[in-house]
Order: C-alpha cells, then structure tokens, then sequence
C-alpha cells in the first residue's frame, strides 16, 4: 500500500510541474500582459513603460524559471491587477469556493446516491422514471438559468434567502443546490448502473441464499461494491466544482477563486492565473490521489495498479 | 459568456412578472445600497484606470479645483485661487482649515507630495497621461504651492479638476498605493470605513467636510457591493437590497421604466464610436489608403438607424473623432449622409466595383460591430469578422496589424479635444493615418495656452480629417441609472456617478 501511494504521489508531482509549464506556454503566447495591465485608457507609451517595468521583453524561460522558483517558496508573486499578494487573494477566495465545493459535493452524494439505490431496487419503476427525468433535467439546464430561477422564487417572490452575496450560511443554500445538482445525475446514473449490475452478480444470489438480510445484502455487499466507480467520479467532480464554479460565482455574485481565474484570464493578470491553475490543477490531483488511495481500501485488487 | 443581451431579455421578463413583494425601503437605515459590475482593482485612484475608480475617486478625494458638471466652469476647491506664472508655471493659493479623513491637516506639503510622487514615472502611476505633464511642484509658503509643467499644456486646468486629486503626505508615504487602496484617506465628501478588494466598499459621509463647491454629503452611508450580472443586480433590486444601479443596457431599463417603483434616467457618455481604417497602409496592401475607399465606408454606414435601434437613450450621431462638449471639438466638419448607392460608386471609382474583402475586428458591444458589418457587406465589402479582447486587438493595432476596427474612446471623461483627437492622431504606435500636417496643427492646439488659437487649430485638424474621412466616427454612448423612486438623482453627462449629489426623497 505504501509503494502504491508513493507511486501516485511522484506522478501526480510530475502531472502538477508538466501542466504549469503548458498554462504558463499558452499565456505567454496569448497577448501581451503590458497592454492589458495599461488599461483601456492609456496610450502607446504607458505600454511601453510597463512592458520594461514588468520585464516583459525578456525570454520565456527565464520567466519561468523566476517564476517557478518564487513559487517553490510560497511566493507567487503580486498580482498585476489588485496589486496585491497573489497568495493571500487566492487564500482570500478560496474559503468560498472550498465551502461552495464541499456543501455541493455533500448535496450531491447525500441526494443522489440513495436516488441512484432506489431506482436500481426497482427499475422502470415510477421512482426510477422520476430519478432518469430530474438527471436529464440537470444535465440539460443551465446553471446560470437554474440559478436564477431559484433567485426569482425564493429572494423575490418568497423572500426566504438573500438573493446573492457571501454574508451568511443562507446565502450558500442556492448556490450549493445549483452547483451540487449540476453533479447530481452522473452520480446517481452510475450509482443506479453500479447497483443493478452487482445486484444481479452471483455473490449477492449467493448471500441471499444462506439467508442474510435486504438491507445488509444492499448496504453491507451491493452498495460497497458498487460505490467503488461513484468515489472516483465524485472525486473528479469536486475538483470540477472548484475549478469550474465560475458561472454560480458569478450568479450569485460570490467572489470565488473560479470566478477570480475567469475574470484574471480576461485582464490578463498573469501571475494570478498562473497560480490559479496550479492550485486548481493540484486540487484534481489530490482528489484523483485521494480516491486512487480510497479505491484501493475498499477494493485491495486495485492497489496493484 | 455571461450576459447575452438574449438571455437577459429573457429573464428580464421572468424577473419582472416575478415581483410580488412590496420593496422594503432601506432609506430607514440611512444606507444607500449600490452594484458595481466590474471588480475594481485598487481603490487608489492613481492605480486604477476604471469608471468605478473614478466614482470612489470623487467621492473620497479632492482635487484643488473642481469643474461644475452643470455649467463646466471651473473653481476652487483645495485651492482658493490659481494663475499662470508663466506658460509653465502654476500657482495656487490653498484652501486653509481642511482636514484629512485621519485627520492630517491639509498644506502645501501634501501637494508637493502627491504632484512628485504621481509625476515620477518609476512610481508606475496607471494612466500616465493624467500625471505625466507634471514635473514637480514646490512649496512657497503653507498655502502657496507651485506646479512646474514639462511642456505647455493648456489642458492642465482641467486635468487638475479631474483625474489629480490631493493625497495626505505623511500617510501616502506611509502606506503607499497599495495601503492607500486597502484603506483609502483623502479630503473628500465621503470616508472609507470598510475595502474588501474588488468586491465591497463601505462609504461613510465626512461629517466635517469643508465648504467645498462638490456640497456636502446627505447620505449618511454608501455600501457598494460588485455583482457581475446584471441579472443579478435586477433580482437585488427587486428584492429591496439594492437601491441604485447604473450601466443598466437599454431593453431592461426600458421595462424598468414602466414600473413604477424605479426612476430610469438616461445620461449620454463622453464615449464615441468610431470605425478606424488603416489610411496610412501599414497593415500592408490596404484598400482605405485610398481616400475614395474611406469615403465610401463613412457613406455605408446608417448611423441615425444605429443611434435609434441599438444604442437608443441619449446617444447621438457624430462625424468628429471626439465628442461634441469637449472644448475644441468643433462641429462645422464634413458629415457623410447615408448612401449606399453613392458608397457603391465611390468604391467603383476606387477600381473596386465588385468591392473587396477585409479582416474587420471588435472588442466590445458585438451587436453594434454586427450591424456595422453587415452595412459594410451591403455594399460589397466583405467582412472577416474578429471578436478580440481589449489587449488583443490594441496590440494588434500598436503592430499597425489592423485594416479595419470598431474602436471606443471614453476621453476619460476629460472635456477637452486633445483627450481624443491628440491621442490618436499624433504619430503615435495607434495612429493609423500619419498625416503631418493635421500633426502640425495638434501640436499648436495642444501646447498654446490661448483658447483662441487653440480653437482655430483644432477646428484645421477636425477639417482635414473629417474631410479626408480618416475615420467613421458614428455615434456616442449613453448609459442608464436605474434607482428606487426614494432615491433622488439627477445623473451627469460625463459618466460619474456623484454620491455627493443624492438625496433621499
């Protein structure tokens, strides 16, 4: 087991290293930071000024390299834009989107996975039909759209919850019920899948037979097993929930990191978006880490892999 | 990606046949509650280069003389009077008795302070054009202060009635641009009591603010908070937590119009659409170095229909390449009515009778830039459509890359000619038409500091570039303010919001 985790963890190092040199690649070829840093209003000269200031005109490498080497220390440097430590922006931003992406993964699996047992209890059945439209529902609708409707029915109309903003639990309920229902239906399809497909297995037929009970047949020998997939696609969702909660962000006006990596991209705010990406990217590796190591608890035939 | 004009009609009208509740009035609790859209990057005005910033900038910080956005005259305010020592010499006498917000006493020093510091290239000032023209300043006695100016610069005045506003020294030298953004101190009608960077200011009226010509505040607090959609800032609206929201696009203030707990009012914008075409041929083998060509593109356009159907409000058509109250921008130029066939023969006449194609870009409003293009495909030239960010397509541009852009300019709100016409037309990196003698003439329009003469050469460069139509200039922007009935506001034409001047009703 220790080799295993060893193993991950320098393949998801190099994973973390290749992916920062791609990010940091595509942004320098992607503009030029010193005319955006200028500003709208600002002319020819202004740029010029900044593009020495800055040190834009020297090679990509060595760029890189400075800037890798800072990073390895802690230091990512100021942002272009808030003029302001990168680090404490993103720890700033953090706590919002960390709380967004876990009450959204925890809404997701706590309503999902039991919708994803009932329906392959009993498939084809009415509760299966409701379970395969509310996924089809959430796959298809916009989060944005879905975001605002929940806005007009329950900060307008109703009056229970603060339309947008950061300033309370309750101005979490929407945006996690956005984000999380977003995850819902791959969760529970292939909670239903999982299920079905261990329930109609020879061990299950076998533990009935020697008379062990319904829900410990479900819970105790199906679910475990069957859960095994659902952990690594939860894992890789909650790494998206981090990483890609730039539309509820922005709907709910919550100043998340997802929202502050969309806005940084557009004001080509380099050092902040360098950092971003690896902290997202660090977050789908751990969480790919995480529920590597997971399925290997639960299913020891994988810790050869 | 956010913010479709389709997508928010849509929802517009589920938010509007959504409201049910009464508004809960916040005008008890003394708190204006405002959106911005846009996150603003440092509260320190010499640090950013955003219309939000310069809503705080006037707000929390002074300039020693103001422009009455009525009347556009010019008075005293942190200085009680100025004259002209020479052509580059400014001399102020100071206002005596204010105070900063942390209570600093206000002198010459903190003038000298701020004018060297901000002049100082290496400080990294944001818009250096506001600054630049400074050399330094000195101190002639407590209250008497003189500015030194590199060159002639008649536009001083105004610049120091709007973009350079006075800074406490021993505080600024203190805390520098980055501790002045996280907690801001000016001499201004309002204090800041609370930046959370980006994303919420909270505003507090300066109880001791002194006689100034701004007024004093009558709300007692402002909270400002950033929501990106404007969906959004419309539910807060609805919901009674929001009370003032501005840059509201016109089919949703249209509907807010019609209801009746909001005031809608509509203000023009100091910013011009303009078409630019490469006249000067860098971008290489350019169809609009010909004059027939450019002729014919201002000939295509219908501006009134683009004015009536797009931009709506207070938005006006325009044929000068700045806008119309700035001082020397006049408007007895050559104006190109709409005429398509005349268009068509023009390009016949240029030796392109079945038109040509052309690489057209845009970085904002895409609608416009759509419609602009498809004016130009009705008389046959071809347009390749580029939709690029800001920083893309002005890189682009300073390469000479570009034959042909919908291009803004706001002025930065400066009411003077040489904020627009004199950026562009000076041979500078986005000069795409290289005439000498129009630069000839806006280096005496710019540098002489008799308004006369200033005029007459202005009105020379207008001539000639309208004439040989350089550019299209079509229309000018407009921007609407959408607050609750208890709110009372009369907006200005330059694009600033003014908490000084609200009330409660």
């Amino acid at each position: 087991m220790l080799t295993f985790i060893l193993k991950r963890l320098g393949l998801a190092l190099l994973v973390a290293f290749t992916v920062s040199f791609i990010s940091f690649s595509l942004l320098f070829l992607s503009g030029d930071p010193a005319a955006a840093l200028a500003g709208e209003t600002a002319s020819g000269e202004d740029v010029e000024a900044l593009r020495r200031l800055y040190g834009f005109d020297r090679p990509m490498l060595v760029q890189y390299g400075e800037w890798l080497f800072s990073a390895l220390r802690g230091d990512f440097g100021e942002s272009y834009y808030f003029k302001l430590p990168v680090a404490s922006l993103i720890a700033d931003r953090l706590q919002i989107t960390m709380t967004l992406g876990v009450c959204g993964i925890v809404f997701a699996l706590v309503t999902a996975v039991p919708l994803g047992v009932v329906a392959a209890i009993r498939p084809n059945s009415l509760i299966d039909r409701v379970a395969l439209f509310l996924s089809v529902a959430g796959q298809a609708m916009p989060s944005f759209w879905f975001g605002l409707i929940l806005i007009v029915v329950f900060a307008i109309q109703l009056g229970w919850l603060p339309p947008s903003g950061a300033a309370s639990w309750k101005h979490f309920i929407m945006p996690t019920i956005v984000l999380g229902y977003y995850a819902m239906p791959a969760i529970m399809r292939l909670t239903r899948a999982g299920m079905l497909d261990v329930l109609n297995s020879d061990f299950i037929r076998t533990a009935r037979a020697k008379g062990a009970g319904e829900t410990r047949v479900l819970f105790k020998h199906a679910l475990r097993n069957a859960i095994i997939p659902v952990v690594s696609l939860a894992a890789v969702q909650m790494g998206f929930m981090l990483g890609g909660s730039i539309v509820v962000e922005s709907v709910f006006a919550l100043h998340g990191a997802g929202y502050l990596a969309w806005e940084s991209i557009a004001r080509n705010d380099l050092p902040t978006v360098q950092a971003l990406i690896l902290v997202f990217s660090m977050f789908y590796i751990v969480f790919t880490f995480i529920a590597d190591v997971l399925n290997a608890w639960l299913d020891p035939r994988m810790r050869s892999a | 990606m956010l913010g479709t004009t389709t997508r928010s009609t849509l929802l517009a009208a589920t938010l509007m046949a959504s409201v049910a509740m009464p508004v809960m009035a916040d005008k008890a609790s003394g708190t204006l509650n405002v959106a911005f859209t846009k996150e603003l990057e440092n509260v320190d005005s010499y640090f950013n280069s955003s219309r939000e910033g310069v809503v705080l900038q006037r707000a929390v910080w002074d300039g020693l003389i103001y422009r009455d956005p009525e009347t556009n005259e010019y008075v005293g305010n942190l200085a009680t009077s100025w004259e002209w020592i020479d052509d580059t010499t400014l001399e102020f006498k100071l206002r005596e008795g204010v105070t900063f917000h942390n209570g600093e006493a206000f002198s010459a020093d903190d003038v000298v302070y701020t004018v060297n510091f901000v002049a100082n290239e290496e400080n990294g000032a944001k818009t250096q054009r506001n600054v630049n023209w400074m050399k330094s300043a000195e101190k002639i006695d407590d209250y008497t202060v003189r500015i030194h100016l590199k060159d002639k610069f008649p536009a001083a005045i105004e610049f120091l009635s709007g973009p350079v506003s006075m800074y406490p020294d021993e505080y600024y030298a203190e805390a520098g641009p980055s501790g002045m953004g996280l907690k801001p101190v000016g001499t201004g009608p309002y204090k800041v009591v609370e930046v959370v960077p980006g994303q919420h200011f909270v505003l507090e009226a300066n109880e001791s603010y002194h006689d100034s010509p701004k007024g004093q505040p009558e709300l007692a607090r402002i909270d400002i908070r950033t929501i990106p959609d404007v969906n959004t800032q419309m539910a807060e609206l609805f919901s009674g937590t929001l009370d003032l929201i501005w840059q509201v696009p016109a089919d949703q203030a249209n509907k807010l119009a019609q209801m009746d707990q909001f005031t809608v009012a509509n203000e023009s914008t100091m910013r011009v659409g303009y078409l630019q075409m490469d006249a000067a041929g860098r971008s290489g083998e350019s169809p609009f170095t010909n004059k027939l060509v450019r002729q014919a593109v201002n000939h295509a356009i219908n501006r009134q229909e683009l004015v009536d159907a797009l931009l709506q409000g207070s938005s006006k058509v325009v044929y000068t390449p700045c806008f119309p109250s700035q001082f020397g921008c006049v408007q007895d130029v050559t104006e190109y009515e709409y005429d398509p066939e005349k268009s068509k023969a023009l390009l016949a006449e240029a030796g392109y009778p079945d038109g040509f194609s052309i690489d057209f870009y845009a970085y904002r409003d895409r609608q416009y830039a759509e419609a602009i293009a498809s004016y130009l495909n009705a008389v046959g030239i071809e347009t390749n459509f580029n939709m690029l960010q800001y920083s893309a397509l002005r890189e682009l541009n300073m390469k000479g890359e570009v034959p042909v852009s919908f291009q803004t300019w706001g002025s930065y709100s400066i009411n003077d000619a040489s904020a627009m016409v004199s950026q562009f037309f000076k041979h500078g990196a986005l000069d795409s038409t290289r005439d000498d003698e129009v630069l000839e003439w806006l280096d005496v329009a710019d540098s002489s500091t008799d308004p006369d003469t200033r005029l007459e050469y202005y009105t020379k460069a207008l001539k000639k570039i309208t004439e040989e139509a350089y550019w299209a200039p079509m229309f000018t922007y407009n921007t609407n303010y959408v607050f609750k009935t208890e709110v009372s506001y009369t907006p200005t034409a330059d694009e600033v919001l003014r908490f000084v001047d609200m009330s409660w009703n």
